[in-house]
């Protein structure tokens, strides 16, 4: 800690003017990330950013922390082997989703399913940015983009779907527009022991403008938006009466929430898997809303622990004569004298 | 029978089927050689296939030993003694035993359904047509030897087959005049948890020694006495074990820990497999899950102060490329091991070749310069891998190590160091109280500070985006990016003034033929131009270990000959170098057949280039 004294947010900026297009949804981010790394209590020098290749990994360029703007698709393996040898740091990895699940995609999930401490901010604005407008792996089937003058016939990736199915330990998605749930929703992925991901829906106004309006014009959002709150049931919609979801033998519905009996509503667990998977393939029937907040998280054994741990059980030979010995082994001779 | 005969130096190759066991067999036979004061070199040449159909040719599984009282730098070009379990072993190495050489075949592994499996008609008499060759036939029934010897043995009729390696084994000691001791502590000690095995083994180790002691097989028996080697302790070694043992002594010595990552390759794996065993000694072991993973985890231990390392194969390389540049471009300590193996694309796994030295050399987008090593031997990789990490840390860039499937397999007696005689390693790691931390600025040696994330004050953004020169934003300017390509190049040149005075390794000192070489064709190239210079011929040998930057004295050298040979297993890579560096008429001598050079190879090359001259 900084002569006893917290750093400020201000502290966590550098002298690095933002080279974002003006009206980005980075900005946006930036300022809550910002802003949150006090009140996290993080030192600057503890904490590290690395990114890949996008608009969103020039992010750590403007934190005033340690940084590594790496390349394409890399900063999840680059972030691996930094958390591996150095557990004290606190790593943040920013991606995007041309970055992070084409690209990077086989690193994002090995990540995943290994479960290192880390922080991930997906920023997902459906298309490639810095290379000027072509399709990226979320963007929905059908859309005309420069690489696809005829609509992309690729399906897209789910992103929530494929963190659970590559073992996520925590998934949530958060959006540009809503600043305070974007800083909470970060808040709890940082306190979260083991890999976190989080899906940050980002409006980029140049390729791809209100490309997420649905779930931030307040005239779609109540019905489009399900907010995830741990132990409150799931309600949408109208909130003088709004819909709720419900969960029978594995089977989604809706009742509406004034006249329906309290027992029959979902109520948000985290923890529950099945009902995670539900959840990630939600909106998939476009009659039910798109899931924000923590959608699943798990308490399982992080990576570096679990190797400091099998270290432990090992007497380590560090020291001089240790080293002679591996260097001679045990079937040496002596030649004269 | 008369006492054995004493020879100066024997090859022996052991060939069998990949489930025989021939590897084990040679490297038995390897270690109690080793103990026995000789100066050996091995070389084990398997397939890629784990097991090919047994008794087929694809399948045949070898191990050569050269060993003897002199000095020995290659695993021998002509076989003495070749061991063959069955017909596909004898019908494909008949032909690497010398003229007179003697065989001994396990003849129940060369009927009518063994020679069917190696592809040859089943009324074939191999034994008979080796008599007529020349070759001494030594046929001895060792399948039926071995059950008979173990019939008291509860074990299945399978595991006593298996055993029939030991037999051989025992028998090839008795030809040799090796005790049996070594090996008879190796099998109880493997075996300690299966008593029935090792019984079966120690005694099939046994019966054959014993078959050699009663039987009037042999017209001779040979003895070959402790080498002259300079007085030391030595132990036989693997060069993926001497390399893996470097970068753990050089981590050591520098003070940091070790982080090695790598994906599973043929024939880098065993490095892998060494480091994954070492973290008593600090050593972090990563299992990526792709090639990309292996290097850019290492650059972000590197980034967080360990000293990295990673290795594989040419393959692989080619996957890590962009991942280089961005440690060319970090100016980050970064330690790459290319095993080679024969190319392109997935080639010859399990074959040796150095054909990917224009990859370490120029395999990157942009100006990437990075300093390249090369190993020349099992022993010398030690010394490489050690010296590539001091270089790495001392100076703040990614380097790259060439060994190849030869190094890695092959073994040789190593006359090894005490740590105390290694120097130290000094990283120029920037400390909180050093004052302002600039990222890129450089001391004089063109050399960066590295500041790791917990360092206060010395917070910093690092990318692979052009750099401002000193402080290290991200810049675009056409000045600072010419200022900085020169900067990381000369910062890479600058290292050539730490290396010692070029010498050549053996024959003359000028004038004649000065022969090139560089990683493993160390061995046979020394040994044809020892041979030659012998005879009178004026030729020398000047062994290349950096590769890049090459020595600042090089040229000098070079200009002391007439006439200038390079032998590569490639088809002229450092050739293409010498000539344009030093603008000398240098030829080559090229082989890609995934073997190494027999030293004839090279007195063949010698003495045509010396007759043209004449």
């Amino acid at each position: 800690m900084k002569d006893e004294q917290p750093y400020t947010s201000k502290e966590f900026a550098t002298d690095q003017e933002v080279r974002w297009c003006p009206g980005c949804g980075d900005y946006g981010i930036l300022k809550q990330v910002r802003d949150l790394m006090p009140e996290l209590g993080l030192e600057r020098e503890k904490t590290v950013f690395i990114s890949g290749i996008g608009c969103s990994s020039r992010f750590p360029y403007y934190m005033n922390t340690y940084g590594l703007h790496s390349i394409h698709g890399r900063a999840t393996s680059l972030a691996t082997g930094l958390k591996m040898t150095r557990s004290d740091l606190s790593v943040w990895i920013i991606t995007g989703d041309g970055d992070g699940m084409s690209i990077g995609g086989n690193h994002l999930i090995h990540l995943l399913r290994r479960n290192p401490n880390v922080n991930i901010l997906l920023f997902n604005n459906e298309i490639y940015g810095l290379t000027k407008g072509q399709f990226s792996p979320t963007s929905e089937q059908g859309k005309h983009t420069r690489s696809s003058p005829w609509g992309t016939v690729d399906h897209p990736f789910n992103l929530s779907a494929l963190a659970l199915g590559a073992d996520a330990s925590f998934f949530a998605r958060t959006v540009d527009r809503e600043s305070k749930h974007l800083r909470e929703t970060l808040r709890q992925a940082h306190e979260h022991k083991g890999a976190s991901l989080v899906e940050i829906y980002q409006n980029c106004n140049v390729f791809n403008d209100g490309t997420f309006s649905a779930f931030t014009d307040k005239a779609h959002k109540q019905q489009n938006v399900l907010h995830l709150e741990e132990g409150a049931p799931l309600s949408f919609g109208d909130p003088e009466n709004p819909s709720v979801l419900t969960w029978k033998n594995g089977a989604v519905g809706t009742v509406e929430r004034e006249t329906s009996d309290p027992e029959s509503h979902w109520i948000h667990d985290p923890y529950d898997r099945a009902k995670a998977h539900a959840l990630s393939r939600l909106s998939d029937d476009l009659a039910y809303p798109r899931p924000f907040g923590v959608l699943y998280k798990e308490d399982r054994a992080v990576y570096e622990e679990l190797l400091a741990e099998q270290e432990r059980g090992i007497a380590p030979k560090r020291t001089e004569e240790d080293l002679d010995a591996l260097i001679s082994g045990d079937a040496y001779w002596q030649v004269g004298q | 029978m008369a006492a054995p005969k004493d020879l100066t130096k024997a090859t022996v190759l052991f060939a069998g089927d990949s489930g025989d066991g021939m590897q084990l067999t040679g490297g038995q036979f390897t270690q109690t050689t080793a103990l026995s004061g000789n100066d050996l070199n091995t070389f084990p040449d398997f397939p890629a296939e784990i097991r090919a159909p047994a008794g087929t040719v694809p399948g045949v599984s070898g191990f050569k030993i050269h060993f003897g009282s002199a000095k020995v730098y290659t695993a021998g070009d002509q076989v003495d003694t070749l061991v063959a379990m069955n017909a596909a072993a004898l019908s494909s190495q008949m032909d690497q035993l010398k003229k007179g050489g003697m065989i001994i075949a396990n003849s129940n592994g060369m009927d009518a359904r063994n020679l069917r499996l190696a592809g040859l008609q089943e009324d074939r008499d191999l034994l008979g047509e080796a008599e007529k060759r020349g070759f001494e036939v030594v046929s001895v029934e060792i399948t039926r030897l071995t059950k008979e010897a173990l019939k008291d043995s509860a074990l299945s009729n399978k595991d006593k087959d298996r055993a029939k390696n030991m037999f051989t084994l025992g028998l090839v000691y008795w030809l040799y005049d090796r005790e049996l001791e070594r090996t008879e502590r190796f099998l109880e000690d493997r075996f300690a948890d299966r008593e029935d095995i090792q019984a079966a083994n120690l005694k099939a180790l046994r019966a054959g020694h014993h078959y050699g002691e009663t039987t009037e097989l042999f017209r001779n028996r040979f003895s070959v006495p402790p080498a002259d080697l300079p007085p030391g302790r030595y132990r036989n070694i693997k060069g993926n074990q001497a390399l893996s043992i470097g970068l753990i002594a050089a981590a050591h010595k520098s003070g940091l820990d070790l982080f090695y990552s790598g994906y599973p390759i043929t024939p880098a794996s065993d490095i892998l497999h060494e480091m994954a065993g070492s973290k008593a000694h600090g050593v972090q072991a990563f299992q990526a899950e792709d090639e990309i993973a292996a290097i850019t985890s290492a650059i972000g231990a590197a980034f967080g102060g360990s000293l990295a390392v990673t290795a594989s194969s040419g393959p692989g390389i080619a996957l890590k490329t962009e991942a280089l540049g961005l440690a060319v471009m970090l100016e980050l300590p970064l330690v790459v091991i290319n095993v080679q193996r024969g190319g392109p694309s997935t080639g010859l796994p399990t074959k040796t070749e150095q054909s990917d030295l224009g990859q370490a050399l120029f395999g990157r987008n942009g100006e990437a310069p990075l300093p390249v090593l090369s190993c020349a031997s099992p022993k010398d990789a030690f010394d490489v891998g050690f010296e590539a990490c001091k270089m790495a840390l001392e100076h703040m860039t990614p380097v790259m190590i060439l060994s190849d499937g030869y190094i890695a397999n092959g073994s040789e007696p190593w006359k090894f160091p005490s740590t105390s005689e290694l120097p130290d390693i000094q990283p120029p790691l920037h400390r909180a109280d050093d004052g302002e931390y600039v990222p890129y600025k450089r001391d004089e040696k063109g050399v960066r500070k590295w500041a790791v994330p917990g360092t206060r004050g010395a917070e910093h953004r690092i990318g692979g985006l052009e750099k401002q020169a000193e402080t290290g934003h991200v810049s675009y300017d056409s000045e600072n990016h010419q200022q900085m390509v020169r900067e990381r190049k000369e910062k890479v040149e600058r290292i050539a003034q730490g290396y010692s005075r070029q010498e050549v390794s053996c024959g003359s000192r000028e004038g004649g033929l000065l022969v090139i070489s560089w990683g493993s064709t160390y061995g046979a190239v020394r040994t044809a131009v020892e041979r030659m210079h012998k005879n009178g011929i004026s030729v020398g040998q000047y062994h290349l270990r950096h590769l890049h930057p090459l020595p600042s004295d090089l040229g000098d050298l070079i200009e002391r000959y007439d006439q200038w040979l390079v032998p590569e297993l490639n088809e002229g890579q450092l050739l293409q170098l010498i000539r344009s560096t030093y603008l000398v008429d240098a030829e080559g001598l090229n082989k890609v057949q995934g073997v190494p050079f027999t030293h004839g190879e090279v007195e063949e090359a010698i003495e045509r280039m010396i007759d043209k001259r004449e």
